[in-house]
């Protein structure tokens, strides 16, 4: 079963094409690698999904792209809620200048949830769930800059869990922590697998072969081979795939 | 001489030079503050503060134009405030980057340069004549807010500006509307700039003298202003009143009532410092 879906998607920003023609299917409960050399579109159309790229000047889009079978570049679509529904994790950890406890609860406050208790519940399972708890369980109330860059980064995870979507994108999520920091973010993707579909966008080819399902790589706005991750490394199709997880170019 | 022996001396020049220039305003700010204060700190003294302009120099006090000076600074404040930083964060926030809207900020920008008579004018036209406000307290501080607003609205885009788009980005992405994202993420870490460019704008409206004479501010105020729609002197004109004239006694009382004006702006910038200090505490970088 699919979780999403594009149809030959096209993105312009201005006269540069950074997407060419891109149909690719996401699978409910599995990781997705992107990869694919600096600036090949990968970044671009992960936040396609949650539609981030509204923002930017001369941004255009053409083609369809669904969630749950629901169109989410309609005119009709409420873009607040599809962004609780898809969160998004990004390459710098970005915490609020807050505390930590009010970092993991903001998603709530903007929804208007005022009760204490459920707040508290909500904070606590949700640093359970990125294995933070009980690094911080006496700290709620520091500052969240007070933390290592990889517990911020599972800070900005738990933040997201917080709004309970259904699917996490994540955009470069280790490229800024140490080693012992990405092992324990891949350890926690492969955990989170269970209940989200994962989107990572990752420069790592090691990352990539060893936490997704799937892997699709692009070159130059287009989507050269999605498949098996197994398979993109072992047996891949085409010959440009071979030449960059082999190291030739990228 | 080597390379970086120049270099090092450039450096040195350079910091020598920096020093001269910080040492050159200072001098200068120290030589004026000393002057008025031999001339005018034994003037200052409770009757001084609170009694009615007179003719005689020792019965003659600065209450009418110290409470309209407040009254002034208050009002704009209300007034300007919520202007200048709603249209500073609708420019930086909401407005699409088009002609018109490049228009617009060109022109705001150059508004904070134009001299405060031409507001005086205005002024006297839209708030004194059209909507009939004459010489009133409401009025001046209308008229100031014009003044100031470009100044405002700068300051606060430059603030908003200065805010990481990752921040943005953070509160967009859990589902947070563009209004909650201004309100609980942008405006709270842009605060602090915020703050110091109101209180920079406010402290050029409480120095104004022209655009208030030009919309009928009186020279001799014998009452304290109670209402918004008294008539009202400040201490700059009433300075300026007894600057001009030839008695001795009056001159005295001008640089007391100068002294008086520059510790309600350092007041005035000392209660910035704090609040921005205070706010800059809540938002935990």
């Amino acid at each position: 079963m699919y979780k999403l879906r594009s149809e030959n998607v096209n993105v312009h920003y201005g006269d540069f094409h950074a997407i060419k023609d891109v149909s690719l299917d996401v699978e409910k409960n599995s990781v997705t690698a992107f990869i694919g050399p600096s600036g090949c579109g990968k970044s671009t159309f992960l936040r396609l999904y949650n539609r981030m790229n509204d923002y930017i000047e001369g941004f255009k889009k053409t083609g369809k792209i669904y969630f749950d079978d629901v169109e989410i570049y309609d005119s009709k679509i409420h873009i607040e809620g599809l962004r609780k529904k898809i969160g998004m994790v990004f390459q710098k950890p970005n915490p609020f200048p807050k505390s930590i406890y009010e970092n993991v609860v903001y998603g709530l406050r903007i929804q208007g949830m005022k009760n204490k208790k459920m707040l508290d519940e909500v904070v606590e399972n949700s640093l359970k769930r990125v294995a933070l708890w009980d690094e911080v369980k006496d700290d709620l109330k520091k500052s969240a800059f007070a933390l290592s860059g990889g517990q911020q980064q599972r800070l900005c995870i738990a933040r997201t869990l917080a709004v309970e979507p259904s699917v996490l994108l994540m955009d470069e999520p280790t490229s800024a922590l140490d080693p012992i920091s990405t092992a324990k973010l891949e350890e926690l993707i492969y955990e989170l697998k269970q209940n989200f579909t994962i989107i990572i966008v990752t420069h790592n080819m090691q990352q990539a072969a060893r936490i997704s399902d799937k892997t699709a790589f692009f070159y130059l706005g287009e989507l050269v081979e999605l498949n098996d991750t197994k398979e993109i490394f072992t047996n891949p199709k085409k010959e440009r795939t071979q030449n960059y997880i082999t190291g030739r170019f990228g | 001489m080597n390379n970086s022996k120049i270099n090092q001396l450039k450096d040195n020049a350079f910091k020598y030079f920096g020093i001269g220039c910080t040492l050159f305003g200072i001098l200068v700010l120290g030589y004026f503050l000393v002057n008025i204060a031999i001339e005018g700190i034994a003037r200052i003294n409770w009757q001084f503060i609170t009694s009615l302009p007179s003719r005689i120099p020792g019965k003659a006090g600065i209450l009418p134009a110290l409470i309209g000076t407040l009254w002034i600074l208050g009002l704009t404040a209300v007034i300007a405030i919520p202007i200048g930083v709603g249209a500073g964060i609708y420019l930086e926030e909401y407005a699409k980057k088009n002609r018109l809207n490049n228009i617009l900020e060109i022109n705001i920008t150059n508004l904070a340069g134009v001299p405060s008579i031409i507001y005086g004018l205005l002024g006297l036209e839209i708030f004194s004549r059209i909507m009939s406000m004459g010489g009133s307290l409401l009025a001046g501080a209308s008229t100031l807010s014009l003044l100031i607003l470009p100044i405002i609205i700068v300051a606060t885009r430059e603030s908003l500006k200065a805010v990481p788009k990752s921040l943005r980005e953070a509160s967009f992405a859990l589902g947070a509307t563009k209004w909650q994202t201004t309100w609980m993420q942008i405006l709270p870490a842009s605060s602090g700039g915020i703050v110091t460019g109101v209180i920079l704008a406010l402290s050029r409206a409480i120095g104004e003298t022209a655009p208030l004479i030009v919309i009928g501010a009186l020279a001799y105020v014998p009452f304290v202003p109670s209402s918004p729609t008294d008539e009202f002197t400040v201490m700059p004109i009433q300075i300026f009143n007894w600057i001009s004239r030839p008695q001795k006694g009056f001159i005295i009382n001008s640089a007391a009532a100068i002294l008086v004006l520059l510790l309600v702006t350092f007041l005035m910038n000392g209660i910035a410092v704090y609040l921005r200090n205070r706010w800059q505490k809540k938002v935990k970088w």
